[in-house]
């Protein structure tokens, strides 16, 4: 079974978590502007890239506290993990799956 | 020592019958084609055979980039049932069965399609109430499907335990005779054969790297093969959708999900139907080689590397033993796992692009086998018309703005 380090408890087995999806997803400054394809955007889509991933989960069997994790979606490996609040370490920049687009259509 | 009456010097070969007829060429790349299909899948191969046979479109390739089928065509459970709740899914799934029914002919070749009914368990009184409403909403659409209370159960499927004193006893469930199994490569074999003898090129080892936009159209493919121009580029990458979509700059509503299965070592013919059940999270039939394959729901994180996690397993188990407490002394021989596009409706996009040429197939999640023959026709379609099908016409994907979902979480809760 993976491992996945809780900044609060450690190397703690995958079955002890709870996954939450994409990290750093705000919810809108000002939520009377938005338009339709604003909120569908909000409420619907999500980055979904093969690469790393900044994702949140919770140690619901352990200390029940949220955080965020940097994971590779191909490899699943852990890439960092830091509390929630703060920003992925700069040196592993998560992929939106949105960058291929400017390589490809350059 | 053996006797040999081979001639000195002759192939050891030479005593061998004949390799069986190859069911497709393998052509290289040509520079340029009128539609390019992206993805060897089952729902990539029925959309190029329905191009050629029902629109007369043969200037056609399909790239994969590994080998036919290798995604989620032969990894799926391979149940096909068309008993969802509303008209848009009854419409394009019905349709999709209908096909089923005469494919094995229309195909000319062996699917092994087997209509021994499906029967989708309710463990509560909700699960009741909403599995009966299915049930009217399927015979108004004309759909097959009947609800049984337990003992009706017991004797469509005599293995099933029924006894109330189990932690999630058996209330009853819904049952589409109609529904059934396949074997999936079979399909997928039998779709390429059929589209290669149209003289559409199916191109393994061929990974799209890029598409090519012009202004707003689409006008070719990079790939590992080399650039490939293109009238029309008809996306059906199943689990790697975003990917491909991210290439021409669109982002779509789909979270990609390890989806595992597994089969047991053969056995004698022990269970003669499907049995799903949402509330304990198993769905079990057996494979005409004796296995019995079962799956479950997805792993909960996004995940490309076709691999879940082993608890995802053991809980199956425990579900499957609940309800079928002869499995005791099976043996698990080999699990494996795919990648699934899931949307947050559980319905599928299919259907036109902002991108003037680009089609999108996706979205089909942990449901979208039975609908191979049926997608592969409607998708054809909006190719072929740049048009959608009326069959698909309610699964674009603009709906998430206009907030017109095709809510089947109910109908496709567990993962098939
Ligand atoms: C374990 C499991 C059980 C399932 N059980 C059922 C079931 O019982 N009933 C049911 O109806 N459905 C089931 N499904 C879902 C079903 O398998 C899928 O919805 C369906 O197979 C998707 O269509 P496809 O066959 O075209 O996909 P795939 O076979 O995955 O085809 C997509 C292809 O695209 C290729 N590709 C990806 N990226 C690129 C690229 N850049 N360039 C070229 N090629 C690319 C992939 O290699 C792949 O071969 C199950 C799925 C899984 C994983
Ligand atoms: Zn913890």
């Amino acid at each position: 079974m993976q491992l996945i380090p809780c900044p609060w408890c450690g190397d703690r087995e995958e079955a002890e978590f709870h996954y939450g999806g994409q990290a750093h997803v705000a919810y809108p400054d000002d939520p009377h502007g938005l338009s339709d394809a604003q909120w569908a955007q909000f409420v619907f889509f999500r980055d979904n890239p093969k690469g790393p991933f900044a994702e949140r989960w919770m140690h619901a069997a352990g200390c029940r506290r949220w955080f965020n994790a940097v994971r590779d979606t191909a490899t699943h490996d852990l890439l960092a993990v830091y509390r929630t609040g703060q920003q992925p370490p700069q040196s592993i920049a998560p992929s939106t799956g949105q960058d291929q687009a400017q390589v490809a259509t350059a | 020592m053996s006797t040999s009456t081979s001639v000195v010097g002759a192939s050891p070969a030479d005593g061998l019958p004949d390799h069986p007829a190859f069911l497709w060429r393998n052509p290289a790349p040509k520079p340029s084609y009128d539609v390019v299909i992206v993805g060897g899948g089952g729902h990539g191969l029925a959309t190029a055979y329905y191009l050629a046979k029902n629109h007369g479109i043969t200037n056609v390739a399909v790239l994969e980039k590994g080998w036919l089928a290798g995604g989620n065509m032969a990894r799926n459970t391979t149940i096909i049932r068309s008993n969802y709740l509303w008209d848009e899914s009854s419409g394009i799934y019905e349709h999709s069965l209908k096909l089923w029914e005469g494919l094995e002919e229309d195909l000319d070749y062996p699917i092994l399609f087997s209509q021994r009914g499906v029967l989708n368990l309710a463990h509560g009184l909700q699960d009741v109430r909403d599995s009966r409403r299915r049930v009217y909403a399927n015979q108004l659409n004309g759909i097959d499907a009947e609800w049984l209370e337990p003992e009706d159960v017991a004797k469509v499927c005599p293995i099933v335990n029924i006894s109330p004193d189990i932690r999630y006893p058996v209330l009853g469930a819904t049952y589409q005779p109609r529904a059934g199994i396949a074997k999936h490569d079979y399909v997928a074999w039998g779709f390429a054969r059929r589209a290669d003898e149209y003289g559409i090129d199916l191109i393994q080892n061929c990974e799209v790297t890029g598409l090519d936009v012009a202004g707003d159209r689409v006008v070719g493919v990079q790939t590992t093969r080399g650039r490939i121009a293109a009238g029309k580029v008809a996306l059906s990458a199943a689990g790697h959708s975003s990917v491909l979509a991210g290439m021409a700059g669109l982002r779509l509503p789909i979270q990609s999900h390890p989806l595992q299965a597994l089969v047991s070592e053969l056995l004698e013919p022990v269970h003669p139907t499907v049995v799903m059940s949402n509330a304990v999270h198993v769905y079990v039939s057996q494979a005409h080689k004796g296995e019995l394959v079962m799956g479950a729901g997805i792993d909960s994180y996004n995940g490309y590397g076709q691999r879940g996690a082993f608890h995802i397993i053991e809980r199956q188990m425990s579900a499957a033993l609940e309800l079928f407490p002869v499995f005791a002394r099976a043996h698990l021989l080999r699990t494996w796992a795919g990648i699934v596009d899931v949307t947050p409706d559980a319905s599928p996009i299919v259907g036109l692009t902002p991108v003037d040429g680009l089609y999108l197939n996706c979205g089909w999640g942990t449901g979208g086998f039975k609908a191979t023959p049926g997608v592969g026709w409607c998708f054809a379609h909006t190719v072929a018309h740049d048009e959608p099908h009326p069959y698909n016409a309610p699964f674009t994907l603009d709906r998430f703005t206009t907030g017109a979902l095709v809510d089947e979480h109910g109908a496709a809760g567990v993962a098939h």
